[in-house]
């Protein structure tokens, strides 16, 4: 090792001048290494000298060629004592080079490796944290046991290093230096526990890796950080999110007790009654047993929350299983939305988000279906990401939605992916068996692809009628009888053998063919596959004990077959048969019981999802994505039964963070202010620049003085910012003015999935209630529970334009239609619509909504090649105006605002779709929030249910219907609490009164032939410059009325159709430009009152932009 | 002993082609010998396609975890428990990150660059776990090559490892360089929409979306803080952004706020409210039918406007993988070309220009093998279009302002639609 002090010679002197010290040692050492390792390895040589060379140009040169060996997976381990020399190089890009060397080699050449290691400890006091950094960073890569007393030094300097990037460098390390030497596990823990203190938004991520891998077990040195972890988290990089995100996850399953109900009751797997009981149930048990959640608890899932936004795939899946095993059950749903959305990444990503929902949807059905489009399968995609789909559209399928599901398998049978055609097929079999209104439409759609070309179809088609007639013993010996007859055709074993096991399990119901099928067999068993000459026995077996007077000698000559089969398996059952079923002397007790042996009802196989038992594994990990425990995977452990002491999380100052149960729908949460540049790091660094940049940023201004605060790093820190945590918890409580505001545009934002929830949740009482009520609710009445759960059910996918009258046309078409269009076109049709469709329509016009989407399917059904029909566009642009019901001044503190959802009302299509917010701004909670008396009398409103409880602060969004009868005159009537009574009143803006209406143009025109001479109104008006696009007249004229735009050939005319709501009397609108600011705006309804109304909104709109 | 194999996320990384050559291979750790891709390769002959790999594999030892991206597998090898979409995330990183460094993430490209790449990869990952993936941060540390700087390096022995040591990263604002200065100063913003739909025979919508995303190339000095407006914020369902956009600002006001990285990036990424009825620019009337006897079979696809906003309908491109029994096309195309493929049998058909006087119409007849049974499906028609200007949702920018510097920039925003995933059903 003549290298060695040589080098540190040089290591020493390399402050001095470099390149004319370099030369002369270089050349000595290079020669004396040279003997060690030259020999066989000529081809490197150029490589060599060019490193030892003097000029930095070749040493890079050089230094390229080498790392471009290792590349390749070459070796250049040779190369060691040339390349280590380099390591204290001026010039950076070599000098990184030789790093990359050094970290890949070191392992190998122990010895050789050690003479960098003085470089290495000067760099880590370099005055430059970057060379600190990396100083570090590459000397704990050096896997060299030998210099871990010396890791472990530089890993405790650099924790406390006064750069952050430096200690994040040192979390890195502690992984790397456990790995080489897990005896240090103590000291380790030590640095870990003094790393998790740290508040940089740098070192928290890496700081919990290290803790995931070093002790995962020592939850107690998260306790004290467990609040600061959890408020840092919106501003760590996002890989550390990911990491703090699962370890949280654990944390609290340890730390909180369940919030989910005793007994389940929240159980979506009881399919039927997703949609009405299971929310009164849970609103009946939250309302018995308040659960109150560990303040702690929700402060992760509130800051856990905004990261369903990023950009990172991985953060949004950790926040999404972080809520599957951490919230409660009906605020797991917030996640549907961000995972659907990843399914528009990559072929990957969507492969594994694909796999997470298939567990998830077999549980909560409900948080997927009202996305199962977004799974519609493509002929583009990838195998196995169809397959997915399908799992997951086959655990989607309900009694509602399964005519569409079918629809769509329909088409999948035919892909050309042969593979995916019999998944299809399974699936189809796993609907059949799960819903029993389909079976045997299922069924007969399965025998009629019996016929199908290709053999796999066919096979798989034959193994799941195979289980489905198990499931359904009844007469179906029709289709025994076809697959008899088909039988000869099908080469498939599998196929074969499932006909056969068929055929012998029911032979008694085809007594003539089975022994002819068995004859066929006799002739042909030697050319059979193994399992089919299983089947062959088994039915030979069978028909002798059923029909033993016909097949008597065609058993034996099978079991004489059988006894000489090269199979072994099939020699064992031949004599086994044999010895049950002939009887003879020898034979024993069984004999008599052959016949209750072989032809005992089988239990019928249960068909369920291959991912039924996947939630044993935490969502979103390797494990649950192999099905397979992997290395490493760590049990997600249960709640505790009992919380555990809470205060341990405290931090000096005991000050909670205010929470409240959610009582009432959804409780707002105080803004977690969190200053979105929160840390301390960002005011140190960027300092004036960034003051700039936050001064606008109002929000965040008092709590980044409190953060700046603890700044000074005395041990007033965690006071102070427990007392930002305060202030902005309770600024977000005194301001429920501006809350106000901010909960209608998030209303806006879920507006679909919250009016759908109303409605299920008041639709089942609606029915109950009519009785008393006696304004003459007649409708109301009449619905059933079935009918207001259809209607919900449309809810989810209608578009505001489906109409009442036209959906009924249509649907009477179609029902016409189908049959034969279905029938004639010869092909494998697996539904005749009318047989089940799920959702009786009432033949009253009133009440059909049936979702748009089953409409225009429907229509496909029967329009073969006529020209696509124009569909009619909604863009319900224009902000919703809010209108205040009732100020908190006049409501004791109770303050209400409305808005028109325009959507169609859930209870009667004859009403409008009203939406309240009802505020708490009082500093108590107020009771019994209802409607009281209405004025006129006869006033047909549908109520919101009594919202029980509103708590201070609190707000809530309740849904009403409320029949204007095509007048805008208003709507007075008494909102109540427990205490008092307000008198208010809706007073309905005339374009509110309407339903957009789909309509072709050629039909707007005739409809509008009819309505002329007095039922016309028209006047010509002055517009905005600025409105004169189609897009800006649109939008304008949407902004005034509820009205549907109907497509239009000409440039110059703009048509709008709708309905008035009450009575559906056809409201026609068009304006035709003339010249630049002039237009002529025509309406044609019998309504004439309504026609002078809108026309004064829509000129007085037109006319502004 | 216990706990010994404690694990990193990412322990090597292989690229391989689709020949199956592994042409880059790093260990953050210890090496993995090549013998364990066995596994992945016995998984990729069985594969039909590429894309048919199960992108998780498991074998005795080791989990494989790989992407595929430019015909290239990037392969990460994985020991203990890891979430799987924290390595497929992170290695499309290093695939937009060669994309963004070199124009394009092919072979022959990282070979080219092989020493950049592999300085890169010592940057984005610390002993496996993911260290500097911000493009801004990386560019500081590794200069992204140009012609001119390679020539000059070669004469000067300069380097593509920057001097200067990053920034960025120490800030709470790790996607933004320090002092960065512009003479010009601009920023544009491009506002894509991709409709994805699948159309049934009749032409009836069976599913429809509207995905967009906005692109924003932002070249201004010092420290800007940027907020962005819509007019019709509502039309806006999901959406996700970069980590630049102040998220509270837009759950309270619904506008973009943000202190942009320098250069390009995606500012977000958004859904349209599905209660919006997507407008579907173009109908397709289409007849593709094979003959059960003859060997042969018939194709006639006209393509005309529907809701096109006013706009001309440009791009159009029909894509048919046609059933692997046909042999020969034999079609007249009364606007644009076609070409079909007999390997891979896709027939495509550039159109160009949307013609409503005009429309485009392909047809005439399919040679089907002989003996080979009618093919039972009818293939799909995928469309590619774009149409310039408009915004199918309707969505628009209001406002952009810009507090924090001094200067006044020079501002734009543009619109595209395109088709996404635009499948006819035959």
């Amino acid at each position: 090792m003549s290298t060695g002090p040589l080098y540190n010679d040089q290591g020493g002197a390399d402050t001095a001048v470099e390149a004319g010290q370099e030369s002369t040692p270089t050349t000595s050492s290079a020669g004396a290494a040279f003997g060690l390792f030259s020999t066989d390895f000529k081809k490197n040589e150029d490589l060599k000298e060019m490193l030892e060379s003097n000029k930095e140009s070749l040493k890079l040169e050089a230094m390229k060629r080498v790392v471009g060996l290792i590349a390749k997976g070459k070796t250049a381990s040779e190369l060691f004592p040339a390349v280590v020399k380099n390591v204290a190089s001026k010039n950076i890009e070599l000098k990184k080079l030789v790093y990359v060397y050094l970290v890949r080699y070191a392992e190998e050449q122990q010895d050789l490796a050690l003479l960098s290691i003085s470089t290495f400890q000067r760099a880590l006091k370099d005055p430059n944290q970057f060379i600190r950094a990396s100083a570090l960073r590459v000397l704990s890569s050096i896997r060299v046991p030998i210099i871990v007393p010396i890791m472990m030094l530089a890993i405790k300097e650099a924790a406390s290093d006064m750069s952050p990037y430096v200690r994040k460098t040192s979390a890195h390390a502690i992984q790397k230096l456990y790995s080489l030497d897990p005896e240090q596990k103590e000291q380790l823990i030590e640095v870990i526990e003094k790393l998790l203190k740290d508040k940089s938004t740098l070192v928290a991520g890496s700081v919990v890796v290290a803790f995931e891998e070093v002790c995962p077990d020592r939850i107690d040195l998260i306790h004290k950080n467990y609040r600061k972890l959890c408020n840092l988290l919106v501003d760590v990089e996002e890989w550390g999110q990911v990491v703090i995100i699962s370890m949280l996850t654990r944390y609290a399953r340890t730390q909180f007790i369940s919030p989910w109900k005793e007994g389940a009751a929240f159980d979506e797997n009881s399919e039927k009654t997703f949609y009405d009981s299971d929310h009164e149930e849970k609103k009946d048990q939250t309302e018995a047993k308040p659960y109150i959640m560990d303040p702690d608890h929700r402060l992760l899932l509130r800051n856990t929350k905004p990261l369903l936004q990023s950009r990172n795939t991985a953060v949004v899946m950790s926040v999404a299983q972080l809520y599957w095993h951490l919230a409660p059950k009906q605020e797991v749903s917030i996640v549907t939305k961000s995972l659907v959305r990843l399914l528009r990444s990559h072929r990957e990503v969507q492969y594994i988000v694909l796999q997470n929902i298939a567990t998830m949807s077999i549980q909560r059905k409900g948080m997927f279906e009202p996305f199962m489009k977004s799974f519609y399968v493509r002929s583009t995609d990838a195998t196995h990401i169809k397959t997915l789909k399908l799992e997951i559209l086959t655990n989607l399928a309900n009694e509602a939605n399964i005519s569409t599901i079918l629809r769509e398998f329909q088409t999948y049978v035919k892909s050309q992916d042969k593979a995916f055609a019999a998944a299809t097929i399974q699936a189809i079999g796993r609907c059949a068996t799960n819903i029993s209104e389909v079976t045997d439409t299922c069924l007969n759609g399965l025998v009629l692809l019996l016929s199908n070309r290709d053999e796999t179809v066919v096979a798989e088609s034959v193994v799941v009628i195979k289980k489905l007639l198990q499931t359904q013993p009844t007469q179906h010996s029709e289709i025994i009888k076809h697959m008899a007859k088909i039988f000869d055709n099908i080469t498939v074993p599998m196929a074969r053998a499932s006909i056969l096991w068929l055929m012998g399990e029911y032979c008694e119901k085809v007594p003539k063919i089975a022994p002819d099928v068995l004859r066929k067999m006799a002739k042909s068993f030697t050319t059979e596959e193994d399992i089919v000459k299983l089947q062959i026995v088994n039915l030979a077996a069978k028909l002798y004990l059923t029909n033993s007077k016909q097949t008597k000698l065609l058993t034996q000559y099978i079991l004489n077959l059988g006894k000489y089969d090269q199979n072994y398996d099939i020699r064992d059952r031949t004599r086994f048969i044999r010895q049950l079923i002939v009887p003879s002397e020898k034979s024993g007790a069984l004999n008599k019981y052959a016949r209750r042996i072989l032809l005992a009802p089988k239990p019928a196989p249960v068909l369920e999802s291959a991912f039924k038992d996947r939630d044993r594994y935490q969502l979103g990990t390797l494990s649950h994505s192999l099905n397979t425990k992997a290395t490493g995977y760590q049990e997600l452990p249960d709640w505790p039964s009992e919380a555990p002491d809470q205060s341990v999380r405290n931090v000096e100052v005991i000050e909670p963070v205010k929470e409240w149960a959610p009582l009432v729908g959804k409780v707002k949460q105080p803004k977690s202010d969190q200053k979105f540049y929160s840390d301390e790091e960002d005011e140190k660094e960027e300092g004036g620049s960034e003051s700039s940049g936050s001064e606008d940023d109002s929000s965040s201004s008092s709590s980044s003085s409190g953060s700046s605060s603890e700044e000074s790093g005395s041990e007033s820190d965690e006071e102070s910012s427990e007392a930002s945590e305060k202030t902005s918890s309770d600024s977000g409580k005194s301001s429920s003015e501006s809350e106000e505001s901010s909960s209608e545009s998030d209303s806006e934002q879920n507006k679909k999935n919250k009016t759908k929830k109303v409605a299920q949740k008041r639709s089942k009482p609606a029915a109950v209630n009519s009785d008393s009520d006696k304004n003459g609710n007649g409708p109301v009445a009449d619905a059933t529970s079935e009918e207001s759960s259809s209607s919900s059910e449309s809810d989810s996918e209608e578009d505001s334009d489906s109409d009442a009258p036209t959906v009924q046309k249509k649907k009477n078409d179609v029902k016409s239609k189908p049959k034969e269009g279905v029938k004639s076109k010869k092909e494998v049709s697996l539904l005749d619509l009318d047989d089940f469709s799920p959702a009786p329509v009432n033949n009253t016009p009133k009440s059909a909504f049936v979702s748009s989407s089953l409409l225009s399917d429907l229509e496909g059904l029967s329009l073969s090649n006529v020209s696509p029909t124009i569909q009619v566009n909604t863009p319900s642009f224009g902000p919703i105006k809010t209108h205040e019901l009732l100020h908190h001044m006049t409501g004791k503190g109770l303050s209400a605002k409305y808005h028109f959802p325009r959507q169609p009302c859930l209870y009667q299509p004859s009403m409008v779709a009203v939406q309240v917010i009802l505020t708490n701004s009082s500093d108590h909670s107020l009771e019994e929030i209802h409607i009281g008396s209405r004025n006129p009398a006869n006033l047909n409103i549908h109520c919101f249910n009594t919202v029980e409880r509103l708590e201070p602060g609190a707000s809530v969004t309740v849904s009403m219907g409320i029949d204007f009868s095509d007048s805008t005159q208003a709507a007075n009537f008494q909102l109540c609490t427990k205490e008092d009574q307000f008198n208010v009143s809706i007073q309905p803006a005339v374009g509110e009164l309407l339903m957009p209406s789909t309509m072709t143009e050629q039909d707007f025109c005739k409809e509008q032939g009819k309505l002329l001479g007095m039922n016309e109104t028209s006047k010509t008006i002055t517009m905005a410059t600025a409105t004169t696009s189609r897009q800006a007249v649109n939008k304008q004229v949407l902004s005034v009325a509820n009205i549907g735009v109907v497509s239009c050939g000409l440039d110059n005319i703009h048509r709008f159709a709708g309905r008035t709501v009450s009575s559906g009397a056809l409201v026609l609108l068009s304006v035709e430009m003339k010249e630049t600011s002039c237009g002529l705006l025509t309406i044609n309804t019998e309504k004439s009152v309504m026609a002078s109304m809108l026309l004064r909104d829509l000129t007085h709109a037109l006319a502004q932009s | 002993m216990l706990g010994f194999f404690v694990g990193e996320m990412i322990h090597s990384l292989f690229l391989i082609n689709l020949s199956g050559d592994i042409f880059l291979e790093k260990h953050w750790k210890s090496v993995v010998g090549r013998s364990v891709l066995d596994y992945f390769f016995e998984a990729k002959e069985k594969a039909v396609n590429p894309e048919d790999v199960a992108p998780v594999l498991q074998t005795p030892h080791h989990y494989l975890i790989s992407i595929y991206r430019g015909k290239i597998f990037f392969l990460a090898v994985i020991q203990t428990e890891v979430p799987p979409l924290f390595v497929i995330e992170f290695l499309h990183r290093v695939a937009d990150t060669f994309q963004d460094y070199f124009g394009e993430c092919s072979e022959n490209v990282i070979k080219d660059n092989l020493v950049i790449v592999y300085e890169l990869l010592e940057e984005m990952l610390d002993n496996g776990f993911p260290l500097a993936t911000e493009s801004n941060v990386l560019k500081e540390m590794i200069r992204p090559p140009t012609i001119l700087r390679s020539v000059v390096n070669t004469l000067t022995g300069g380097t593509n490892v920057g001097d200067m040591l990053p920034t960025g990263q120490l800030s709470n604002i790790p996607w933004r360089r320090a002092g960065v200065k512009y003479t010009n100063n601009e920023a544009y913003f491009d506002v894509i929409e991709e409709i994805d739909a699948i159309l049934d025979k009749s032409g009836t919508t069976v599913f429809a979306e509207i995905q967009g995303v906005i692109e924003a190339c932002v070249k201004l000095t010092g420290m800007p803080d940027l907020t962005l407006s819509f007019m019709n914020p509502r039309l806006l369902d999901d959406v996700s952004f970069h980590p630049c956009v102040r998220f509270k600002r837009w759950e309270s006001e619904r506008v973009l706020s943000f202190i942009p990285p320098d250069g390009n990036f995606t500012l977000m990424t958004y859904h349209v409210s599905s209660q919006n009825l997507v407008a579907i620019p173009i109908y397709v009337k289409q007849n593709i039918s094979f003959f059960e006897t003859g060997s042969c079979g018939r194709l006639d696809i006209t393509i005309g406007p529907k809701q096109t906003m006013g706009k001309t309908v440009e791009g159009l491109m029909v894509t048919v993988p046609m059933p692997k029994a046909v042999l020969s096309v034999n079609l007249t195309a009364s606007q644009g070309n076609f070409t079909y493929d007999l390997a891979t049998k896709v027939l495509v058909w550039d159109i160009g220009k949307l013609n409503p006087q005009k429309l485009p119409n392909l047809k005439g007849s399919l040679s089907v093998q002989a003996g080979a049974p009618k093919p039972e499906e009818n293939p799909a028609l995928n469309i590619n279009l774009k149409i310039q200007q408009v915004a199918i949702s309707g969505l628009k920018v209001n406002r952009l302002d810009m507090y924090g510097e001094k200067y006044k920039p020079f501002k734009g925003v543009k619109y595209v639609t395109k088709a996404g995933k635009f499948q006819v059903r035959t």
